[in-house]
């Protein structure tokens, strides 16, 4: 079966009157990994729950593996990988009791062995008797990997899973992570990091309970119609300031001893560039858009809109 | 496999609550040893017989049968006699602020009116708070009194009991009108330590889950909420055996509380408890938000439990609304089942009608906790 795993259409939450997710609709197809982006309670960890049937849905329908998100919570849960955004495994119980436990939890044949394999594959048979409490927040990490790995979910739920974890470990997260995509697994990821976003085969981005935009990395920079200018050579706090105040520049970020300047009115920007360089000796590149300044325009647009 | 309960995910449950329980040092101990120290505390009232109480004489009449009866009294060794009091009052004051145990106050005129064969009244007033420690001093009290009247040749002829007795003493117990025997408190002491623990224990068991962030895990698995309650509350069935070893064997050892019935039948009564006090406990588990309020839903339980059983105060004294609420905690039932089978070895017919309720009891609390065990994290 191929097609779309996730299949949600205007799904709601709120708490105490508030909402935390409005009128979510999305489809993940399978095989596909699906990257959640959004600022601080923006909802994607309510969302992930909702897909999971954790949370009930104040309104709105879906299906998740086939199943109706409202009704089959039970059989959605079976087959969902779900790795919570804090950890969540029981910190007085060992590596290897924690993993013996979940595996029998989802009646798993012979768990003894696929917890071995599990151990092996995450580097952890080192670490089996340790307490999960007492293991640092990168292992912590792969614990909870490995825990919703044991029963071979077709779909994966990964909640922030690389928050705190150092850059090679990362890498081999994700490397993981493409290999289970490989396979046929489905993940849906939130995360905060651009890098990772753009590992992603699609995205979408959350503000506010809402969906702005979702789609590839590449169709969401084409989509948002935006133009950014590396300027090198010699910069300091005067000239960022003056560049910012451009008509047509919309954001200015520094890295290092260059300056990035965005808009998304192309010819506007240029004439307006090229006038400041007139006295000064800046070099000017276009550059493709990074992905942080597209959820930036992204988030920019939205908070105009509702203003 | 069974739809409606895995005994793989069950035993999985079980397996790790057991490692936790095991982990947690200082809980488990205190559910050893609290039963030890509870056990020597209350026990240490009950076996000590009391001697030498403070007692506080008020005579109206001096003559040579009253002087013996203060001197018998005073050889018994079981009341110390204070300087006489001035008054009444002042007598009764005493007794109030706990400097005496008892005031025997001898009217006047009781001699003579002992002589004319008339009843006249010797008025003892006890302060039976602590009652255990004033039985055996208030037997002695009424034997001494018959062996006194009968050496002045005043008493009646053992021979004619049907005669009734040459005077009255009418004891007034103050502050506990019935009088608590000492075996009863062992037993009940038993039921009481269950109830504490089991109830406590288990009230955390969920709302740890909840605070630690673990319940989000779990609930985002397959186990179904009734295989996680039964699975938490089965390591405390084997805790709540340990406390009645504990209990039982300390009661035999330092207090020589003799075991009159069948041990099989007392475990079979204990695990009868014992499950319907962890199904409080876990129901209270899943009702409360957070620890906080799981304990205070604990104490909530444990105050009606102690004072409205039979435990603190006897069953039969108490108001009739208090009677009906009594009859509805376990440990009312465990007390009469307990009660029955150590101190009067009763048998499992005479046992039954207070094993039925507890069964009830457990079905009802259980199907609540299982019907409000958090599905969702709504
Ligand atoms: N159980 C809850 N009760 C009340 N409000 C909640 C609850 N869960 C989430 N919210 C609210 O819903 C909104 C969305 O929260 P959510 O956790 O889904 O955000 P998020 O995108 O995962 O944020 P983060 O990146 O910080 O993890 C927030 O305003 C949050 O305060
Ligand atoms: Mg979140």
């Amino acid at each position: 079966m191929s097609g779309a795993i996730i299949e949600v259409e205007g799904l709601s939450k709120s708490f105490d009157g508030k909402f935390a997710v409005r009128n979510l609709s999305m489809s993940v197809r399978q095989g596909e990994i699906f990257g959640f982006l959004g600022p601080n309670g923006s909802g994607k960890t309510t969302s992930i729950r909702l897909l999971c049937g954790l949370l009930t849905p104040d309104a709105g329908q879906g299906r998740c593996l086939g199943f109706d998100i409202r009704r089959h919570a039970r059989e959605i849960k079976r087959r969902v990988g779900y790795m919570t955004q804090g950890f969540s495994y029981y910190e007085d119980l060992s590596v290897r009791e924690n993993l013996e436990f979940i595996a029998s939890i989802y009646e798993v044949q012979n768990p003894h062995l696929v917890v071995q394999r599990a151990l092996e594959q995450l580097g952890l048979t080192p670490r089996q008797k340790q307490l999960a409490g007492a293991l640092s927040g990168g292992w912590k990490q792969r614990l909870a990997l490995a825990a919703c790995l044991l029963h071979e979910p077709k779909l994966l739920l990964l909640d922030e899973p690389t928050a705190g974890v150092d850059p090679q470990a990362r890498r081999e997260f994700w490397n993981e992570i493409h290999r289970l995509a490989a396979q046929g697994v489905t993940v849906l990821v939130s995360t905060h990091y651009m890098d990772e976003a753009e590992r992603c085969h699609r995205l979408a981005y959350m503000t506010d309970g809402r969906l702005l935009a979702q789609g590839a990395p590449s169709e969401l920079m084409a989509a948002s119609g935006l133009v950014t200018w590396s300027v090198g050579g010699g910069h300091d706090r005067a000239l960022e300031q003056r560049l910012r105040e451009l008509p047509a520049v919309e954001d200015v970020v520094s890295f290092g001893t260059t300056l990035y300047v965005s808009g998304t009115d192309a010819a506007a920007l240029e004439t307006q560039l090229t006038a400041v360089n007139a006295d000064r000796g800046l070099v000017y590149r276009r550059v493709s858009p990074r992905l942080e300044d597209v959820f930036v325009h992204l988030m920019r647009t939205a908070a105009e809109g509702h203003a | 496999m069974n739809r409606w309960l895995s005994w793989t995910r069950l035993v999985a449950v079980m397996r790790k609550e057991f490692i936790q329980m095991r982990r947690d040092r200082m809980s488990f101990a205190l559910m050893v040893f609290v039963p030890v120290m509870q056990l020597v505390l209350f026990g240490y009232a009950l076996n000590n017989d009391p001697r030498h109480l403070p007692t506080a004489i008020i005579s109206g009449d001096a003559t040579s049968v009253t002087r013996s009866l203060v001197a018998a009294l005073q050889n018994s060794g079981y009341f110390k006699l204070t300087t006489p009091p001035a008054s009444h009052a002042e007598a009764s004051r005493l007794l109030e602020l706990g400097r005496v145990q008892f005031v025997i106050d001898i009217p006047a005129g009781f001699t003579r009116q002992l002589m004319r064969g008339e009843t006249p009244v010797l008025r003892v007033d006890v302060d039976a708070a602590d009652p255990v420690a004033a039985g055996n001093a208030i037997t002695t009290l009424l034997q001494l009194s018959q062996q006194v009247l009968k050496q002045e040749r005043l008493a009646v002829p053992a021979a004619s009991a049907t005669v009734k007795p040459p005077f009255e003493l009418r004891l007034h117990r103050r502050y506990n009108e019935e009088g608590v025997t000492a075996y009863n408190i062992v037993p009940g002491l038993m039921g009481v330590i269950l109830t504490l623990t089991m109830v406590m224990m288990t009230a955390l068991g969920v709302t740890r889950e909840l605070e630690r962030g673990t319940l989000e895990n779990l609930l985002a698995t397959p186990v179904l909420p009734h295989e996680v309650l039964m699975g938490k509350m089965a390591p405390y069935i084997i805790v709540g055996y340990i406390q009645v070893g504990v209990v039982l064997l300390g009661a035999e050892v330092l207090f020589q509380v003799p075991m009159a019935g069948s041990l099989g039948l007392l475990s079979f009564g204990v695990l009868a408890f014992i499950v319907a006090n962890l199904t409080v406990g876990i129901t209270f588990s899943s009702l409360a938000r957070n620890m906080t309020q799981a304990m205070q839903m604990s104490f909530f339980f444990m105050l009606p439990s102690i004072l409205l059983s039979g435990f603190m105060f006897p069953y039969r004294g108490m108001p009739e609304w208090a009677q009906w609420l009594g009859e509805v905690l376990p440990l009312t039932h465990f007390l009469r089942l307990v009660r029955g089978i150590v101190l009067k070895g009763s048998g499992a017919a005479d046992v039954w009608p207070h094993v039925w309720p507890l069964l009830v009891f457990t079905g009802v609390v259980l199907a609540l906790g299982v019907k409000r065990y958090r599905r969702t994290l709504d």
